[in-house]
């Protein structure tokens, strides 16, 4: 299987290859320099781009809806208290983020996401990445809520 | 051209990998054959298939393993302290170790059973006897933790324990020795007549497993060995071994072994029943403790019974009868059907099987052959319904396949023995390396086994593995019975001295785990639920401490006030709810173990400091990256001193 992949990224190569020298030409500058300019290109930053990531989770396009509902704000401070707060706190930086703000930073998507299945996060979300390394690889623990109770986490940080 | 030559080259060896991996499937190549490995072999990631619950005998603990592979997973403190579990260390477990006689912190655990439905095994529960003060544990099979320990008044030697029924209706339990009941001063050598045996039926509650010492009955001064519960048509009967019907008490090697048969006592448990629910019973004062480990609290408790039933074997008509059985019957089995009693003559060289049809037609003509102590003795000739000619020396104990055959191990000389139940036949044998005690098969002791394997637990290993000193370890052998003949596949070592052990289908335990205790469903009083619940509380000179722990720091980590003098109680909640996330801790010169926390779980321990300084505590337990960050400190000042108690965390 390892041969069978190594050779899928050998042909997958050549072809990007070919295919990067063929769009040479154009704007005066040679293919190796165009090369080497994409190299130095610093990727894209994951916080930045924000809205274009969901993570990675049971939870997919997942958008609130306008209203805020107190029913669920009570319950969901119900589980952050006792489930979260050891490494969360709204007014610091703890052991993680504060959650205060968080939509204005990430998707509704992805907080869930960040909630439900954070092994898989920090392996996978370029956000989820970038913060495990941020916060000195302190792993976010995996609470095993259930997605009723992650919705209600998530709208009592509506009101944070 | 490389890569096709790479390609050419996987496509190629293909075919012969197949040839390969056909030629391992390969029949009996007898241990010496690398079919045999791979028969045991588990790849790595992969789960055995059976679960094998083999008793730690000296040492009092119940080691769990898988089959066929021989692995060691965990071994669970039942009767015996455990400093790496905290168990009977932490202010949570060490009312399970209590007795009559006060905290006992070791017993002999010897013969761990499942409990059953139907006579199948159902994987709620193991139990296991402590032989040497006397008291029954029940082991819940999804925590894999001790939740219950019951002492036995009037027993000693707790020995033909603990079997369960086939609707897990009772767990009996015989005496071994026989003694003075009620106990008192008395001169040892009027022991016949005077001494008895105790045999109690514990009732089991089918919803939460608790136990009830429902009643006794009080038999004849024999010694108890072992027994084995009725089955299908049997149902409502238990079977006990007896050796030293010469109510002998001293040099019993020799004293004890003059009768040429002694009995195996069937009582007609169905019978006890009718007598109890009808009043027709005596009370008699004792006591014992009944210890109960609460998962909703992560708490035992230990409550002192006063009293217990007691039926008189010699005063109720029909409620026992003796089976003559040659030379100090050991092992007691009933084959699956439930017909056939075999009993186990370990001084002779056969076995005896006794018939249950022919017992019952002995009873109702009442063809007896005289009484002991007014309990009828039936007459061998009447109730034999085979006898297995061995050729072996020192038959112990049977377990039984689903294909009719019976297995048995000869101690002298260190063998298993398969035959056939009805012909009486034996169709193979095989060495144990050395003197087998008892053997398991899965579920070999119901209506229902699972003949795939024989275990074979043995007492002596002298050769077997690298040498560790005078002291060597006991030993497991793994038995293929799939076949005709019997195929040694592999020998491990095992805790203690592994007397007997239950075994069952991994897919029957697996789905019930138990992987995380729920925080909202923590009723530990001493719990802190979250951050914003720790604190330090002072009453006195007892100091509480109410701390949490998760990846990777403890709420509090800075504590002052403390004083030389103080009692103080550690009482530490894990807020992890994910599977596999323990945390311990423990602090310099605590004269304790540490605690070892599952997920949600509250756990306490006590620390009484004796020296003014600053004092670090921190995780016992790799839990993240940041493990060695988890630390914290305790200031202890003078008893005089008057630092204000203060505790927190990151300065809050």
């Amino acid at each position: 299987m390892k041969d069978l992949t190594k050779i899928s990224t050998i042909l997958m190569g050549l072809t990007l290859t070919v295919f990067l020298f063929s769009c040479g030409g154009g704007d005066g500058k040679s293919a190796a320099d165009r090369i080497k300019e994409q190299a130095q290109m610093e990727p894209a930053d994951p916080y930045e781009n924000w809205q274009s990531y969901d993570g990675v989770g049971p939870i997919q396009n997942f958008t609130l809806p306008g209203e805020i509902d107190q029913e669920m704000v009570a319950n969901g401070k119900e589980v952050y208290d006792i489930k979260c707060t050891a490494c969360h706190k709204a007014e610091k930086k703890f052991i993680g983020p504060s959650p205060k703000g968080i939509l204005e930073r990430r998707t509704a998507t992805w907080v869930m996401n960040m909630i439900l299945n954070p092994e898989e996060m920090v392996q996978k979300d370029p956000i989820a990445k970038k913060l495990f390394i941020e916060y000195n690889g302190s792993p976010m623990a995996n609470q095993n809520l259930t997605e009723d109770e992650a919705r209600a986490v998530l709208e009592y940080f509506r009101t944070l | 051209m490389n890569i096709n030559k790479k390609i050419l080259s996987i496509l190629m060896a293909l075919p012969f990998l197949f040839v390969i991996g056909s030629c391992s499937q390969g029949g009996n190549g007898g241990a010496l054959g690398s079919s045999v490995a791979d028969r045991v072999y588990v790849p790595p990631g992969e789960h055995d298939e059976f679960y094998a619950f083999i008793s730690g005998g000296f040492s009092g603990q119940l080691a769990i393993h898988g089959l066929p592979s021989g692995r060691l997973f965990k071994v669970i403190p039942v009767f015996s302290v455990d400093a790496e579990k905290a168990y009977g260390f932490n202010e949570e477990t060490k009312p399970l170790l209590n007795t009559s006689f006060g905290q006992i912190p070791w017993d002999d655990s010897h013969h761990p059973d499942l409990s059953q439905t139907n006579g199948e095994i159902d994987g709620r529960w193991c139990f296991i006897n402590a032989n040497n003060t006397p008291r029954i544990a029940r082991i819940s099979l999804s925590s894999f933790e001790t939740e219950e320990i019951i002492e036995l008044p009037n027993s000693a030697g707790n020995h033909s324990s603990s079997f369960v029924t086939e609707n897990t209706e009772y767990v009996v339990a015989g005496t071994r020795f026989s003694v003075p009941i009620p106990q008192r001063d008395m001169p040892i050598d009027e022991y016949k007549g005077n001494f008895k045996g105790a045999i109690s039926f514990i009732s089991v509650d089918q919803e939460t497993g608790r136990f009830d010492l429902s009643f006794q009955v009080i038999m004849p001064g024999f010694d108890y060995d072992l027994a084995h519960p009725g089955r299908g048509a049997s149902h409502g009967w238990m079977f006990f071994s007896t050796y030293n019907s010469e109510e002998a008490s001293t040099l019993m090697e020799v004293n004890a072994s003059q009768n040429d048969k002694d009995f195996i006592a069937a009582i007609n448990w169905k019978k006890a029943e009718e007598l109890i629910a009808s009043g027709d019973f005596e009370t008699m004062p004792t006591e014992y403790a009944h210890n109960v480990y609460d998962e909703s609290t992560h708490m035992a408790t230990s409550t002192m019974k006063k009293e217990v039933r007691v039926l008189d074997a010699s005063k109720y008509p029909g409620l026992v009868y003796l089976l003559p059985t040659p030379k100090s019957p050991h092992g007691c089995d009933v084959d699956p059907t439930g017909e056939y009693i075999i009993g186990s003559g370990k001084l002779s060289a056969t076995l005896t099987a006794h018939s249950f049809t022919k017992m019952l037609d002995a009873i109702e003509n009442e063809k007896f052959d005289g009484d002991a102590y007014g309990i009828p003795i039936l007459n061998y000739d009447d109730i034999v319904g085979g006898v297995v000619q061995s050729g072996g020396l020192g038959p112990l104990h049977t377990e039984f396949d689903e294909k009719g055959n019976g297995y048995t191990t000869f101690f002298i000389s260190s063998e298993v023995v398969k035959w056939k139940v009805g012909t009486w036949e034996v169709i193979d044998r095989q060495p144990t390396y050395y003197s087998v005690g008892h053997l398991m098969i899965p579920g070999g002791n119901s209506r229902k086994p699972f003949g795939k394997y024989v275990l074979a637990m043995n007492k002596i290993t002298k050769d077997r593995y690298l040498p560790t000193g005078p002291e060597l370890c006991q030993s497991a052998q793994l038995y293929d019975i799939s076949g005709e003949k019997m195929e040694l596949l592999i020998d491990f070592p095992t805790i203690g001295e592994p007397h007997y052990a239950a075994g069952a289908p991994a897919d029957l335990i697996k789905p019930n785990q138990t992987k995380i205790y729920k925080l909202e469903e923590n009723n530990h009083p001493y719990a802190a639920k979250s951050e914003s619940e720790t604190r330090v509380e002072r009453d006195g000179k007892e100091v509480h401490i109410y701390m949490t722990t998760i990846r990777s720091h403890f709420a509090p980590d800075n504590i002052e006030g403390i004083k030389v003098g103080d009692k103080v109680y550690f009482h530490v909640t894990n807020l992890e709810q994910d599977y596999d996330v323990p945390h311990g801790v423990s602090i310099i010169g605590a004269n304790t173990s540490e605690l070892l926390i599952m997920p949600g779980q509250t756990e306490t321990f006590v620390w009484e400091p004796k020296k003014e300084g600053v004092w670090p505590f921190y995780c016992t337990d790799f839990c993240s990256a940041l493990h060695q960050e988890m630390q914290g400190y305790v200031r202890v000042s003078a008893r005089n001193s008057n630092v204000p108690l203060k505790w927190t965390l990151d300065g809050e």
